[in-house]
């Protein structure tokens, strides 16, 4: 329990910093094009987003810098993070509310379905260890290696357009309004498919190869050779005492690398025109809409500190040394 | 003391198949009668620990068998009575695995998994051997189990680390007793713990003992600690047996020369100061 | 730990691409821009061996000339990054009390922050930025995680009775670290310093296959840019192929040199499969 109060109190401060980073963030790069566009477009901004983009940018300069870190918390807490310039200043939250889920789902379910895939084959390749399974290593070693955008255009070129098995782009058909049908769900799950295949096999490599390592470390361990002495059956050893063990820091490099695989399938995104964060992002950035730059940031940076959190709370329940606070 | 055989080990050799190759155990033949405490000494690196492994068939690689065999005795439903493990497809040396032999580690800090409860890691061993037993007499035999070594019941639910290194210990010999098995071995048991502990769990073992009539083999470097719980003793060195006695032989007329200096390198409690165990006697 | 079969196999592949990265102008038959308007979009064939693009030029000669700033980048991003984690975690680790605790908190901050949007962000703010600035992008996002693993290293060695003795003695601070634990620590900074090449050049491929990196730089990155926004896709497979087969190459290589130092720290992966195989061995004999 110590050790998730310290956890939360680390992320708390995580989260702070992040907030405080795109506080200063327009507030060093160069150019102002906030004001720009603020004074092309006079009439079309509300006194109150015209505000709230002074807050967010750092344009009210007749306060101090205390003041617009102030007044920057509360526009945050208020959930206003200003007007998307390429979106006909929509709010950004907004904005960003719409793409989120299509991220989160993605990406969400295709990291945990390849942990477990991959945490799966490494148990069974670290136990065999010397067999067939073996020649697993240097295949798993190459993908891990490759690119997830690239991966995602070669699975477009040979599933979709060359096959034909699965829409090469977009989280539904063309013309289809979202609504709680099966045949919108279906359109979803086709369309999910490939992008989602294309994040599991990208990553796989990493964790089969992970958790091999480390079954091969556990298997060295006392307890592992009283199992066997006790007579235990093979697959209680393999689960039970083995993987148990050898998941656990492979769950820590897990929530670590977050980061890193949300970065990945932002771009793959792009490649699959998929409408979630990372498109956002992108497109946002070649349209210089600075406010939903800073907005999209804010949002993943905050997503991956849950993330880590969840992996976290994951890990302190299976391994009880946590529960007495001395890790 | 004519006891009947439980174990017969003749000829055993184990080498470590490695560059160049290391014959970890020579040529070792000893029997361990019913009932009986057989001690077994040496410095480290003797090969004792190696030969433990070896009669249990759980040596890994590079370490393998090379020759001779190990005889159980009397052991229900074989042929004959005897079971040569040597010869026994891995699915039967399963099933008479802790059944007929135990093991009780060196170092109990790290033979227990950390992230079982004590309750579960008891519990494996009736699920694996005694599959007919239901669910509410496991966790009574558990428990009792428990009880008997003095850790008590209430630690079903505990996890290893939550143990003191003496009652990890104690589990781990519970653990070991759990099917009754006529052959206990017990690598080294109380070297990690301090000596007012290790005091309480040779007690311990001395009681269960007598209560379940079980041999021991005690694997130590402490010769001084063989020579007061022992019945027998057989001294190890370089991988072979150089001497085999009963403790009061080998303390009062050790044969080898070995044996002599193993003897004669324990400090003295009594006596005048820098004598050691054997003061005065031929060194 | 360079002798294992593994980490051969990767420097001799990595050695292969610093070759082809000195030697591009010797071994690429065309200019990377060089235009033969006779020649567009053309399949693999003789004379150009990878095919074109579709303003005729030599896909060969682009990855071979591309491949001078991606090892660039990558080895200066590399070579920053490990120094600023080495710096932060063996200070980190050694130090304790709030100092210790404020830079292991500083780097787990770095940690969770998500690179890719950080760099896009950065990255997009400059025009034509350096080879040296995009390194220097990739690095402050990337030293994180080797200054974890070093504090984690460090403070096991603080314990060690070898640097408890050189405390006693009264070493001062800096000879302790220098002297006695940088040595120790060869192994995980050698670890480190290869993962953070490996995530520097897939960073900036990505970066440059975005577009967020002007394409004025040349690098495996952006011949995929190019290939994505001029309609190679999907039929022209020579086009955004063999880049990201060389990206995979490379990342390959640097993993198979990390493997091969973690063998090395870890004896027990050493011999895993060769004494399984014994294992084998051993059970036909008995069985027989």
């Amino acid at each position: 329990m110590r050790l998730l109060l310290r956890r939360a109190a680390f992320y708390l401060f995580t989260a702070w910093a992040a907030i405080t980073i795109n506080f200063f963030l327009p507030r060093m790069l160069k150019g102002d094009p906030v004001s720009a566009y603020l004074q092309k477009n006079q009439g079309l901004v509300s006194p109150e987003a015209a505000d709230a983009l002074r807050t967010l940018f750092g344009l009210d300069t007749g306060k101090s810098l205390a003041e617009q870190y102030a007044d920057y918390w509360v526009l945050l807490l208020s959930g206003d993070l200003g007007r998307s310039f390429s979106h006909g200043l929509a709010p950004v939250a907004d904005v960003i509310a719409s793409a989120l889920p299509w991220t989160v789902g993605l990406v969400g379910i295709a990291t945990v379905l390849s942990f477990l895939l991959g945490t799966t084959l490494g148990t069974l390749v670290g136990w065999f260890r010397g067999g067939r399974g073996d020649v697993i290593v240097p295949v798993a070693t190459f993908f891990s290696a490759v690119p997830y955008f690239w991966m995602g255009l070669i699975a477009i070129a040979v599933f979709a357009t060359g096959l034909g098995w699965f829409p090469a782009s977009h989280a539904y058909g063309k013309g289809t309004t979202p609504e709680f049908s099966a045949q919108f769900i279906g359109e979803v799950i086709a369309h999910g498919t490939l992008p989602a295949l294309t994040v599991v096999l990208a990553s796989l490599g990493g964790w089969v190869l992970g958790m091999r390592n480390m079954m091969i470390t556990v298997l060295d361990e006392d307890y592992v050779t009283v199992a066997q002495a006790k007579g235990l059956s093979r697959r209680r050893v393999v689960f039970a005492y083995a993987a148990r063990n050898a998941v656990l820091p492979q769950l820590s490099s897990f929530a670590l690398a977050l980061g890193f695989i949300v970065g990945g399938t932002l771009v793959m995104e792009l490649v699959f025109s998929y409408p979630g964060v990372g498109k956002l992002l992108l497109d946002a950035t070649n349209a210089k809409d600075y406010p939903l730059m800073q907005g999209l940031f804010l949002v993943i940076t905050l997503t991956v500190l849950v993330a880590n959190l969840l992996a976290d709370v994951a890990y302190a329940a299976l391994d009880p040394r946590t529960r007495q606070g001395e890790v | 003391m004519n006891r009947d055989p439980v174990l017969s080990v003749s000829g055993l050799s184990v080498t470590y198949d490695v560059d160049p190759p290391v014959e970890a155990v020579r040529d070792v033949s000893l029997t361990v009668g019913q009932g009986e405490v057989l001690g077994l000494a040496g410095e480290s690196g003797c090969g004792k620990s190696t030969l433990a492994y070896a009669v249990q068939r759980l040596l890994r690689p590079p370490a393998e068998i090379t020759g001779g065999q190990v005889v159980l005795h009397a052991v229900d439903g074989a042929a004959g009575g005897d079971v040569d493990l040597t010869t026994l497809s891995p699915a039967e040396m399963d099933r008479l695995r802790w059944d007929q032999v135990a093991m009780v580690f060196q170092g109990a800090m790290n033979s227990l998994n950390p992230v079982l409860t004590i309750g579960a890691q008891l519990a494996d061993v009736f699920t694996r051997h005694r599959p007919a037993m239901g669910r509410a007499e496991r966790t009574a035999t558990c428990g009792a189990l428990l009880e008997m070594v003095g850790v008590g019941a209430d630690r079903l639910r505990s996890y290893p680390h939550e143990l003191s290194g003496g009652m990890r210990q104690r589990v781990m010999i519970a653990m070991a007793l759990a099917l009754r098995p006529r052959l206990l071995i017990m690598d080294e048991p109380t070297t990690a713990l301090d000596v007012l502990v290790q005091r309480e769990i040779l007690q311990e073992i001395s009681r269960l003992r007598e209560e379940l009539g079980f041999s021991v083999v005690f694997i130590t470097h402490d010769l001084p600690l063989l020579l007061e719980i022992s019945d027998r003793i057989a001294v190890m060195r370089a991988g072979r047996v150089v001497e085999v006695g009963t403790a009061s032989e080998i303390y009062h007329a050790a044969r080898h020369e070995y044996t002599k200096r193993l003897l004669g390198s324990f400090p003295s409690l009594t006596g005048d100061r820098g004598d050691f165990v054997r003061k005065g006697a031929a060194v | 730990m360079f002798t294992n079969r593994k980490s051969i196999t990767g420097l001799v592949i990595l050695g292969l691409f610093a070759l082809l990265a000195a030697l591009a102008d010797v071994v690429a038959p065309f200019g990377p821009l060089e235009k033969d308007y006779t020649a567009l979009k053309q399949p693999p064939s003789a004379t150009h061996w990878l095919g074109t693009t579709h303003l005729g030029e030599d896909i060969f000669s682009q990855i071979a000339h591309g491949t001078r700033g991606v090892l660039l980048v990558g080895l200066t991003a590399g070579v920053l990054a490990t120094l600023v984690a080495v710096i932060v975690g063996v200070s980190a680790g050694f130090l304790t009390g709030w100092r210790g605790e404020s830079l292991s908190a500083l780097s787990n901050v770095f940690l969770v922050l998500p690179a890719i949007p950080l760099m896009i962000i950065v990255a997009s703010q400059y025009d034509d930025p350096s080879l040296f600035l995009i390194s220097a992008v990739l690095a402050i996002t990337g030293w994180a995680w080797g200054a974890r693993v070093l504090r984690a290293q460090t403070m096991s060695l603080r314990s060690r009775d070898f640097v408890q003795a050189a405390r006693a003695n009264g070493e001062p601070l800096w000879r302790i670290i220098a002297v006695e634990m940088l040595p120790n620590l060869t192994a995980v900074i050698a670890s480190s310093f290869v993962g953070t090449v490996t995530a520097a050049v897939l960073g900036l491929t990505t970066l440059a296959f975005v577009g967020v990196i002007p394409i004025t730089n040349l690098n495996w990155g952006t011949i995929l840019y190019w290939a994505q926004q001029n309609g190679a896709f999907p039929e022209f497979w020579w086009w955004y192929v063999p880049a990201g087969l060389a990206i995979a190459l490379l990342g390959a290589a640097l993993s198979l040199i990390s493997f091969g130092i973690d063998e090395y720290v870890n004896p027990r992966l050493r011999s895993a499969g060769e004494r399984a195989r014994l294992q084998k061995k051993r059970t036909k004999r008995s069985t027989a």
